[in-house]
């Protein structure tokens, strides 16, 4: 499932084993899509799954950009709202007019929506790659959060536009009332999506929009024109984006200038590069493990976005790969067999490491609970935020944990390199 | 109209002298090390908020000096520590680095002093109106403001045009990896540069804080139109920037101030339609599309001139 990273010849030399787990990945993702809310069938569960498979759809769409074309965008939540804003005020017209439209094809009013506005702005914006290319995204993100608040008939203003998602023909005897009906419309829709948006990596556009993310100069000398191969990512990003929005509005019956806004933009970011963007599944488990931490760590924490930040901030410093990437670094290293000799050196260095992200973790409750007073329960041992002994705590955790973790990771780095050259002997690292 | 004309127009120059503060510390930064500083506007914030704090426990006037030092120790503690170090992994990779800070300070500031604006007053000694514009009381702290940051922009020029190290960051501006030939420390002006740009952050967020409002998302406030400011001014021109600043203060502090609309103009041509995009763009006053102009320029640059006003570096 990793895209062109990969070198041919080992592609070729075991291509039909690999087209059976190429497959097999494929089914096995479908399987588990239909199985999952038949073991997890809590209204709960059911929620969490709806809201991590758009958040697939959004960070697959994201990486189309960043990953795919080498373009960093601030804004690409102005496609995803807008799809989800075209998407509300289709299904209320579908509604109101009976036109026979099921349920199902609205989110393609969303990423068509998402698509118009990428053709609309596109071409400006992807003039230039880089850091030009952020700031007008940014820019452009900014105008159209700022718009919406002021077209008030199209957006609704602070409190949104409503609608009902049960108002249009049944499909099948599906009303879409119940969740797990509009789980099985995610479930359909993020497979779909995924297929092509992995497809789109294969096809031609797909390369070139690798060549151009790695050099342009080299692409116009092939005869392409990189704005034109930015451009084209860019509405294919739309689009999938705008798929993302109209899902989130069937989901929530609700489009909001939230949607559009600079918040959206950033958690797409972070899903796909915490994910790793470097790797076709990298979003997908950014998106995973970002929404499950924003659904779960809300409840336990009142700051859990600056864990989200500090998360992001130690990717970006030590794994720029992504969790994709640091998985993706270990796979010479099982074929060669060399994996062991670097694990005892993990689980040494994990102690420390732990030790100081319970140190930052305190710190960080510490201050938040001040003024509160509410007690901390960290791994079942309660603090008092304003007791000493806490804060003693967790400047011991703090520091020893960081001189000590440094040591340690020194060492991982040093059996990392002896399984690397031994990997490299066997043939299996370039 | 003329009350209005010069109140706006000090208020304007005022505004965009402030923005100048900051914007003339983000360009000097991305000309010579290629990093868009997106938590630069978050330097300014936690120049307010340092400010607030230390006006309460020593006073405003010690505050004015030690706040933007401990913003420019910040701000050199994250170019030492953190962008050296994500330096090889590429320009998105410093950019994102950045970018995460920008939200962890905003996290960070709004933990430790809520979400809510805090009580940052203006100093007793400057709290009176400086004169009398027609039937307007010109506040002093809005003049000390503006003197300041024109002292600021005084000082900044000097040292750019007249000392050795001025000289150095000049040339780095346009060929910094020559400077880096010559033997300069590279990563020391690196370092003094980063600190001095978030030392000026810091002072435009101390001097700021009082007459606007100190609150945690003024950092998400401020930093989109900043970034407007140096692409419109083009991306590396410190007199771009200068321009840009003061166009866009003027601009934003006109159309803040004046109420007309479409409908007030064209009053007796109303089409009287329904509610659509087009009655809410008929009905729609200046002050209310004022948070968007700068972006609808922003726009109207990248398409009509894409390097910015005196932008030469196709980036």
């Amino acid at each position: 499932m990793s895209n062109a990273a990969i070198p041919t010849s080992a592609a070729t030399k075991e291509e039909s084993a690999s087209a059976l787990s190429f497959y097999g990945i494929w089914l096995i993702a479908a399987a588990a899509l239909v199985v999952l809310p038949l073991i997890f069938s809590s209204g709960g569960s059911l929620t969490s799954f709806s809201l991590i498979g758009i958040a697939i759809i959004f960070a697959l769409s994201y990486n189309i950009l960043l990953g795919q074309t080498g373009l960093l965008s601030f804004g690409h939540a102005v496609q995803y709202g807008l799809g989800g804003f075209l998407a509300v005020h289709a299904m209320n017209a579908v509604a109101s007019h009976n036109w026979p439209i099921p349920l199902p094809a609205i989110p393609l009013v969303g990423g068509i929506g998402g698509m118009a506005f990428a053709v609309l702005v596109g071409w400006v914006m992807t003039k230039r790659a880089g850091t030009v290319f952020a700031m007008i995204s940014l820019g452009i993100g900014e105008l159209v959060a700022s718009s919406s608040l002021i077209l008030r008939s199209v957006f609704g203003g602070e409190s949104g536009v409503t609608t009902d998602r049960t108002s249009l023909m049944p499909l099948f005897g599906w009303t879409f009332g119940p969740q797990i009906q509009v789980y099985y419309l995610i479930a359909f829709w993020v497979m779909i999506s995924a297929i092509a948006m992995y497809a789109l990596t294969r096809t031609p556009l797909g390369r070139i929009c690798n060549a151009v993310r790695d050099n342009p100069e080299r692409v116009e000398f092939i005869g392409y024109d990189p704005h034109v191969v930015r451009y084209l990512a860019y509405m294919f990003a739309g689009f999938f984006a705008g798929i993302a929005g109209g899902l989130t509005a069937i989901n929530f019956e609700i489009a909001n200038s939230a949607y559009l806004g600079a918040t959206q933009s950033g958690l797409v970011l972070f899903s796909a590069f915490i994910g790793g963007t470097a790797y076709f599944f990298g979003p997908i488990l950014g998106a995973i493990l970002v929404t499950y931490l924003q659904l779960g760590l809300t409840s336990v924490t009142s700051v859990w976005q600056l864990y989200f930040g500090i998360i992001f901030i130690c990717i970006v410093m030590f794994a720029p790969g992504g969790i994709a990437g640091i998985l993706m670094k270990h796979r010479p290293l099982i074929r060669a067999g060399t994996l062991g000799t670097v694990i005892p050196s993990y689980l040494v260095a994990a102690i420390p490491t732990l030790a100081l992200a319970l140190g930052i973790i305190l710190t960080i409750e510490t201050v938040a609970r001040f003024s509160g007073g509410d007690a901390i329960n960290l791994l079942g041992i309660p603090f008092a935020a304003t007791a000493p002994t806490t804060w003693v705590t967790a400047a011991v955790l703090l520091v020893g944990g960081f001189l000590v973790a440094r040591i340690t990771w020194r060492r991982v780095a040093e059996a990392w390199d002896r399984a690397a050259t031994v990997a490299r002997d066997r043939g299996y690292l370039a | 109209m003329a009350e209005l004309i010069v109140i706006s127009t000090l208020n304007g120059v005022l505004f965009g002298m402030l923005l100048f503060l900051l914007s003339s510390g983000l360009t000097v930064i991305f000309s010579m090390m290629g990093v868009l500083n997106f938590a630069h506007a978050s330097f300014y914030m936690l120049g307010a908020f340092f400010g607030f704090q230390l006006t309460r426990w020593i006073g405003f006037w010690p505050a004015l000096v030690i706040a933007p030092l401990l913003v420019g120790v910040v701000g050199m503690g994250v170019e030492r520590y953190g962008l050296r170090n994500t330096h090889k992994h590429g320009h998105v990779a410093e950019l994102l680095l950045t970018f995460g800070l920008a939200f962890a300070i905003e996290e960070i500031v709004s933990m430790i002093w809520g979400k809510s604006p805090v009580d940052y007053r203006v100093p007793a000694a400057l709290d009176f109106p400086a004169f009398t514009v027609f039937s307007t009381n010109y506040p002093a702290y809005k003049i000390f403001m503006l003197v300041v940051s024109v002292v600021i922009f005084i000082a900044l020029l000097v040292t750019l045009k007249r000392t050795r190290v001025g000289l150095i960051v000049q040339a780095a501006l346009t060929h910094p990896s020559m400077v880096g030939h010559l033997g300069h420390n590279v990563g020391r002006v690196f370092m003094l540069v980063f600190g001095v740009g978030s030392a000026l952050a810091g002072l435009a967020g101390v001097i700021a804080g009082p007459s606007l409002v100190t609150q945690s998302d003024m950092a998400a406030l401020l930093g989109p139109i900043l970034f407007v400011v140096i692409v419109f001014g083009g991306l590396g021109s410190l007199p771009g920037a200068f321009i840009a600043s003061l166009l866009i203060g003027l601009i934003q502090t006109f159309a803040v101030a004046l109420n007309g609309s479409l409908a007030s103009v064209f009053g007796p041509l109303d089409p009287s339609l329904g509610p659509s995009p087009l009655t809410d763009i008929w009905n729609v006053t200046i002050a209310q599309i004022a948070p968007i102009l700068p972006y609808l320029l922003l726009v109207l640059v990248l398409i009509f001139r894409p390097m910015g006003l005196l932008g030469t570096r196709e980036s």
